[in-house]
């Protein structure tokens, strides 16, 4: 390491031709990539703020001041503040049974909780009909008893519920199971509560993890639209979330507004990606600072 | 609870929160997702099949696992050569499109279904140049390509993308010093290595776009033999109070995945990782 050239090779390793490419393969594989994602995903991203502000910034802003989009936005907020709890609730708990203790049918336990994922959102949303719909198994008892599920409210949280179930268990499972059970036994026997373990000991380890899972969680949460559909009954004002106000809009090919709407989803999108990045860069310098 | 557990530990909690688990599990899935079974077991075997195999349905089967098929192909062409472009080659604002990626995922599907629609329509940005050629995407079997294409695109980039990471430079070395070419390398050396993975994330991109909904309805125009995917028939059954012909079309969409669900796991299991996508 005598002269500052071999130390500037040293920093940018030069491409060894036999483990390379050549640079005209290299430049071709790049194109195809930005092309390919450029075409599926830049362009329609682009389309939808061009199509929100064809006709000035006045008309994409009185959108959001319709009663039924205010509505529909409070809608997506409420639901959301319900299902992302529940789920993070239960995510740390699913975590917490699966990750420390060693029992019968744990492989079995980690396949169910998956299986949310890997159902059609419309069947999902079906579910729910068949049994709290006004022909399903529970809908009698619930039409004498005045409680409305599917086509109001309860039925939207819970698709939503469905929807997001696996997101935050799926991100603590894995995160938990490898960094084992030591640590909480050694807090334990040295005289700390249940709670305090988990408090002090469980929760700051898998905070990434867990921040990871919500911020998944919450914008699966804001955007679905198949569960949600078979459920709400579209009524204005009352059980339309955004992604439905969107369609409805849509469908009245009032496109302005339909796609003002959706800007501000692609803009959750958006902010969900550079989170969700920014949690990835944030948890692997932490890691690479506790592991010198 | 000591005999569910297979050895003793001083950990707490373990009733409490394996109870809860379950509890919630047979609550929000199990018990709902049976009772599917149910409704569709009380249909005799001449009336399921009428319902699972009509012709307008069997016609939605086609188009649905036919095009997911498609999807998941061109996915997984083009996703390994993404993956391998983010891993082995750097260029400005590669950050930003591998955070890209994952659009797909965070970008409500009935978005990205009014966004391709006015893409690909007649007069949008590609569809004009895409007319005089004689391809006509927007509410044609083409435009359900794009959307199920869309909405797998991340499966295969984000699967393939951290074996390529971990695979090893020596190896490669090893491989050129050994008198291999590039492309022989890259055939015999690399893509063993990341088949395993490729193979999940296809199988995955296939599952995804075979319940997809939002993003397809709009830009399908949603003709009946034509264009009609199975989980809009599914919705268009129950809007005329058919619940058992809807339950039983369900019932074989959810079979489909199941079996896929095993495959991925089984997949999963072969290349001994979990996956990384969401």
């Amino acid at each position: 390491m005598t002269t500052g050239v071999l130390s500037l090779d040293k920093r940018v390793p030069r491409i060894a031709s036999t483990v390379a490419e050549p640079v005209l393969v290299r430049l071709a594989l790049i194109l195809v990539s930005l092309t390919f994602l450029g075409l599926f995903l830049f362009v329609p991203l682009a389309a939808i703020l061009f199509e929100a502000l064809k006709h000035g910034l006045g008309a994409y802003l009185v959108s959001f001041q319709e009663p039924d989009a205010i509505a529909a936005i409070e809608l997506t907020l409420l639901a959301t503040a319900i299902a992302l709890p529940l789920n993070v609730v239960f995510g740390l708990s699913a975590a917490w049974a699966i990750a420390k203790f060693e029992f019968w049918g744990k492989q079995v336990l980690i396949t169910l909780i998956d299986l949310p994922f890997s159902v059609s959102p419309v069947v999902a949303g079906l579910i729910y009909v068949l049994l709290f719909g006004l022909q399903g198994a529970l809908g009698p008892w619930l039409a004498a008893h005045d409680i409305k599920i599917i086509f109001a409210v309860p039925g939207i949280v819970l698709a939503t519920i469905f929807v997001t179930f696996p997101f935050v268990a799926r991100e603590l499972i894995p995160h938990m199971q490898a960094q084992g059970k030591d640590e909480e036994e050694a807090a334990l026997v040295l005289g700390a509560t249940g709670w305090q373990t988990f408090w002090r000991v469980t929760l700051p380890s898998i905070k990434w993890s867990l921040l990871y899972g919500v911020i998944l969680c919450n914008a699966r949460a804001m955007g679905e639209f198949g569960a949600v559909s078979v459920v709400s009954g579209h009524i204005r004002g009352e059980t339309n979330t955004m992604p439905l106000h969107v369609e409805i809009l849509y469908n009245e090919y009032n496109y302005v507004a339909a796609f003002a709407v959706a800007s501000l989803l692609a803009l959750l999108s958006l902010v969900t990606l550079a989170a969700k990045s920014l949690v990835e860069w944030t948890s692997s310098v932490e890691q690479k600072e506790n592991r010198p | 609870m000591s005999l569910i557990l297979k050895q003793p530990t001083v950990l707490p909690g373990f009733g409490l929160t394996l109870g809860f688990t379950l509890f919630y599990l047979s609550l929000i899935v199990l018990i709902p997702l049976a009772g599917l079974f149910v409704k569709t077991s009380a249909l005799t075997w001449d009336q399921f099949w009428q319902a699972v195999a009509d012709p307008r349905t069997v016609a939605s089967y086609q188009l649905t696992f036919g095009l997911s098929f498609v999807a998941a192909l061109i996915n997984a062409f083009f996703g390994v050569i993404i993956a391998w472009v983010l891993v082995r080659y750097s260029f400005p604002g590669r950050k930003f499109v591998d955070a890209l990626v994952d659009l797909p995922f965070a970008l409500p599907t009935a978005v990205a279904g009014i966004a391709l629609t006015a893409v690909f329509s007649v007069n949008g940005w590609l569809g004009q140049y895409l007319e005089p050629l004689g391809i006509t995407v927007a509410f044609t079997p083409l435009g359900v390509l794009v959307a199920l294409t869309f909405i797998g695109l991340p499966f295969v980039v984000r699967t393939v993308q951290p074996v390529l990471q971990d695979l090893e430079k020596e190896i490669e070395e090893a491989a050129a010093s050994l008198g291999a070419t590039r492309w022989k390398t890259i055939t015999k050396v690399i893509f063993p290595e990341v088949f395993p993975a490729l193979l999940t994330g296809f199988t995955s991109a296939f599952a995804r776009a075979l319940g997809e909904y939002g993003s397809v309805v709009f830009i399908s125009g949603n003709m009946p033999m034509r264009t009609e995917i199975t989980p809009l028939l599914i919705i268009t059954k129950l809007e005329q109070y058919d619940y058992a012909g809807a339950a039983a079309i369900a019932v074989v969409m959810l079979v489909a995945s199941f079996v896929l669900l095993l495959i991925i796991n089984g997949l999963q299991w072969w290349s001994g990782r979990r996956q990384v996508a969401f």
